[in-house]
C-alpha cells in the first residue's frame, strides 16, 4: 500500500494535476451553485476537455468538479433553499433556517468545514478499507437493496415533525408515482404518458427538484409577503452574520462529523445508494442521537442538523468511488458519468485496476486530500462574497430564482412542455407546502423510484413471485425489521400517544 | 361550515391514487409477460394501493395538528400574475428566442413585484441575460436557440 500511496502522490502532486484539482473545484463550485446545474451536468461538460489529458489527470479534474459541485449545491441549498442536486436536499433542512435567522455566513462556514472533514476522513477510510469494502458491497443482493431503499424512504418520517408521518408517506408515494411515468426500463412499455411523447422519457429529476424547491420557494415567498410572521424572516435574510464558529458549535461538530462520515462513506460504497441516502440517513441518525433539547432545534437551524448531511454527502462522494474503481459499478449517477469517461480512455475499472493502472487508482485517492484542502482554502474566504446573494432584494431575487429554474429546464430539453409541467408541479407544491406537506420525501422517493422498481423486479423474479425474499436473508430481514421499528415508533409517537 | 383543508387534500390524493391505480391496471403488457411474477404494471399497482392506504388513513384518523392558513394575508394577486408571466415566458421562449423573452420576463416580473428603479431593472434584465447567455453559449458551449438574435445577425 505504501508503494501505491507513493505512486499516487507522485502523480497527484505534479503541477498540471494540482492545477486541474484547483480548476475542477472552482468551476464545480460555481456550476454547482446554479440551481439546476449539478455535478452530473458539470462533469458531463468536462468530458470533452478531459480527453485531451491522460486518464489520471482527466479523472482528477472530474473528481475536483464533483466535490466542488457538491459544495456549490450546498451553498444554494443554504442561501436559496434551492438544492441543485439530491445530495444537498438535507442540507437545506437546517442550513436555510439558519440563513433566515441571519446566520448565513456561519451556516456556510459549518458546511465548508463539515464537507472538508467528511471528505478527508472518507478519503482515509477509502485508503485503508477499499479492498475489503468492495467485498462487503458485493455481498448485497437485490432484496437487500430493495429493503435498504424502503428503510431510506421510511427514515424520512424521522425528519417530519409531530403529526406529519402520514403526510410524509403520502409524499413518498407521490414521488414514486412521478418516477413511474415514462418507459418501463426493461420492457420499454410506456406508462402514464397518456400518449404524450414528451413524457416518454419520464419526468426529469432537475424539473421536479426545481419545481418543488426553487420555484415553489419563490412562489411561497411572494404568497406570504404580507404575512406578519414571514416579514421578520425576510428582513433577517439580508444579514450575513459572522463566519466564525464558536466553541460550543465546534464541540457539536466534533461529535457529529466522525459518525456522519462513517455512515456517509459506508452508504456511498453501496452501488446505487450514494450521497442522497447518506445525507438523509445521517440527518435522521443525528436527530435520534442528540439530546431532546438539540432535537427540538432540528429543522430550525441546528448545527448538528447542518453538519451531519454535509459531512455525509462529501464522505459518500469518496465512498462512491469504491464500487466504481474496484467493481466497475457506479455508486451514483455522477460516478456513472465518470465511469463512462473512464471507459472512453480505454481503462476498464474492476478488481484488476490496482494492478493494471495503479497510478489511476492511487492518484485519485491522493488527489482527494489535495482537493479537500483546496476546496476549503477556496471557499472559506469566498463565503462573504457568495453570501451577497442574500442582499439581493426580494423583488429581484424571486424573478432570478424563477429565471434560473426555467433556464435549467430549458437548456436540458428545449421543450415548452417541460416548462409548463414544472410550473404546474410548482403551483401544486406551493399549495401543499402551505398545509405542511413536506417536499424532501417526494424528492428522495422520486430519485429512488427507478432503482427500487428494478430491485423489486429482480427479487420477485428470483423468488418466483413470492415475497419470502424479504425474510430469506438475514441482512434483508435486519433492514426490514429496522424499517418496521421506525414505522411503529412514529405511529406510537404521533397517533397513539395523543 | 369549517372544512379541514388537509383532509380535502387527502381526499384529493385518495381520488388521484384511485385514478392512478385504475390507469396502472390499464397498462398494456406483452402477452408472455401477462402472468409473470413482475411486469410493467406490478410496481405501479402497489403504488396505487399504497396511495389509497396512506391517504385513507389520513382521512379517517383524527388530525391533531390542524393547519390554519390565514388566506386574507396571502398575496394571491401577485403570485397569479407571476405564474401567468412564467407561462407566457414558457410559451414564447422557443419561437421568439432566449434573449428577448428572458429579458422581458425578468423586466416584467420586477415591475409587477413593485420595483420602479428603471435603470436597475434594465441592468438586471437585458445586459444580465446577455452576460449569462455568453457564459452558457460562449464559454460552456451549451446551445441556446434564439431565432430573434439569429434574424438580426447577432447569433450564428
Amino acid at each position: 500500500m505504501i508503494e501505491g500511496i507513493l505512486i499516487g502522490l507522485t502523480t497527484a502532486l505534479t503541477l498540471q494535476n494540482i492545477l486541474m484539482v484547483m480548476l475542477g473545484c472552482f468551476f464545480g463550485t460555481i456550476i454547482g451553485m446554479l440551481p439546476g446545474l449539478g455535478p452530473m451536468t458539470a462533469i458531463a461538460l468536462m468530458i470533452p476537455i478531459t480527453y485531451g489529458f491522460d486518464p489520471a489527470t482527466g479523472l482528477i479534474l472530474m473528481a475536483g468538479v464533483y466535490y466542488g459541485a457538491v459544495f456549490g449545491g450546498s451553498t444554494s441549498s443554504i442561501l436559496l433553499n434551492a438544492p441543485g442536486v439530491p445530495g444537498t436536499v438535507a442540507t437545506s433542512f437546517d442550513g436555510y433556517p439558519m440563513a433566515q435567522q441571519g446566520k448565513a455566513g456561519k451556516a456556510l462556514a459549518i458546511a465548508a468545514w463539515s464537507s472538508f472533514a467528511g471528505g478527508t476522513l472518507s478519503a482515509i477510510y477509502l485508503l485503508f478499507m477499499a479492498p475489503s469494502l468492495s467485498k462487503v458491497s458485493l455481498s448485497f443482493r437485490s432484496p437487500d437493496y430493495f429493503a435498504l431503499m424502503i428503510l431510506g424512504l421510511t427514515a424520512i418520517a424521522a425528519f417530519s415533525s409531530k403529526g406529519q408521518f402520514l403526510k410524509a408517506m403520502m409524499m413518498v408515494v407521490l414521488g414514486l408515482m412521478l418516477a413511474s411515468v415514462g418507459q418501463d426500463s426493461l420492457s420499454d412499455i410506456t406508462r402514464f404518458t397518456f400518449n404524450n411523447m414528451n413524457l416518454t422519457d419520464g419526468i426529469s429529476f432537475v424539473l421536479v427538484v426545481m419545481a418543488t424547491f426553487a420555484m415553489s420557494e419563490a412562489l411561497t415567498i411572494i404568497l406570504k409577503r404580507n404575512d406578519p410572521t414571514s416579514a421578520a424572516k425576510q428582513v433577517s435574510l439580508t444579514e450575513l452574520g459572522s463566519i466564525k464558529i464558536n466553541k460550543e458549535e465546534r464541540t457539536k461538530m466534533y461529535k457529529t462529523i466522525p459518525r456522519s462520515s462513517v455512515i456517509g462513506f459506508l452508504i456511498g460504497v453501496l452501488p446505487g445508494a450514494g450521497a442522497t441516502i447518506a445525507s438523509f440517513l445521517a440527518y435522521g441518525m443525528e436527530r435520534n442521537v442528540v439530546n431532546d433539547e438539540e432535537k427540538e432545534k432540528f429543522g430550525k437551524g441546528s448545527v448538528n442538523g447542518l453538519s451531519a448531511p454535509e459531512t455525509a454527502n462529501n464522505a459518500a462522494c469518496s465512498g462512491s468511488f469504491v464500487p466504481m474503481l474496484t467493481l466497475g459499478i457506479p455508486g451514483s449517477g455522477t460516478t456513472a458519468v465518470m465511469l463512462g469517461a473512464l471507459l472512453g480512455f480505454g481503462v476498464q475499472p474492476g478488481p484488476r485496476l490496482y494492478m493494471t493502472n495503479p497510478e489511476i487508482f492511487w492518484s485519485i485517492i491522493m488527489s482527494m486530500y489535495i482537493g479537500m484542502v483546496i476546496l476549503l482554502i477556496l471557499n472559506l474566504p469566498l463565503i462573504p462574497y457568495i453570501a451577497r446573494i442574500l442582499a439581493v432584494p426580494k423583488n429581484y431575487l424571486i424573478p432570478l430564482i424563477l429565471f434560473f429554474s426555467i433556464t435549467g429546464i430549458y437548456v436540458m430539453s428545449f421543450n415548452n412542455f417541460d416548462i409548463y409541467l414544472m410550473i404546474g408541479i410548482a403551483v401544486v407544491a406551493t399549495f401543499m407546502r402551505l398545509y405542511d406537506f413536506p417536499m424532501p420525501p417526494l424528492i428522495l422517493a422520486f430519485v429512488l423510484g427507478g432503482l427500487m422498481e428494478e430491485n423489486l423486479r429482480r427479487s420477485l423474479l428470483l423468488s418466483n413471485g413470492s415475497w419470502e425474499f424479504l425474510w430469506d436473508r438475514t441482512l434483508t430481514l435486519c433492514i426490514l425489521l429496522t424499517t418496521i421499528l421506525i414505522v411503529v415508533w412514529h405511529f406510537y409517537k404521533t397517533i397513539i400517544k395523543k | 361550515m369549517n372544512i379541514n383543508t388537509t383532509k380535502v387534500i387527502s381526499l384529493l390524493f385518495f381520488i388521484f391514487s384511485a385514478f392512478y391505480l385504475y390507469t396502472a391496471y390499464q397498462i398494456q403488457v406483452f402477452a408472455f409477460d401477462e402472468n409473470a411474477p413482475f411486469n410493467a404494471r406490478t410496481f405501479p399497482i402497489y403504488l396505487g394501493y399504497a396511495g389509497l392506504f396512506f391517504s385513507g388513513l389520513k382521512l379517517i384518523l383524527p388530525d391533531p395538528n390542524t393547519i390554519k392558513v390565514q388566506h386574507k394575508t396571502l398575496e394571491y394577486k401577485k403570485t397569479v400574475i407571476l405564474i401567468v408571466i412564467a407561462i407566457i415566458y414558457g410559451a414564447t421562449i422557443l419561437k421568439v428566442g432566449y434573449f428577448l423573452t428572458t429579458s422581458l420576463f425578468l423586466f416584467s416580473s420586477y415591475y409587477f413585484l413593485g420595483e420602479r428603479r428603471w435603470v436597475l431593472m434594465f441592468l438586471l434584465s437585458f445586459p444580465f441575460v446577455a452576460a449569462f447567455m455568453y457564459l452558457l453559449h460562449g464559454v460552456l458551449d451549451i446551445y441556446l436557440r434564439d431565432p430573434f438574435l439569429q434574424s438580426i445577425g447577432v447569433m450564428g
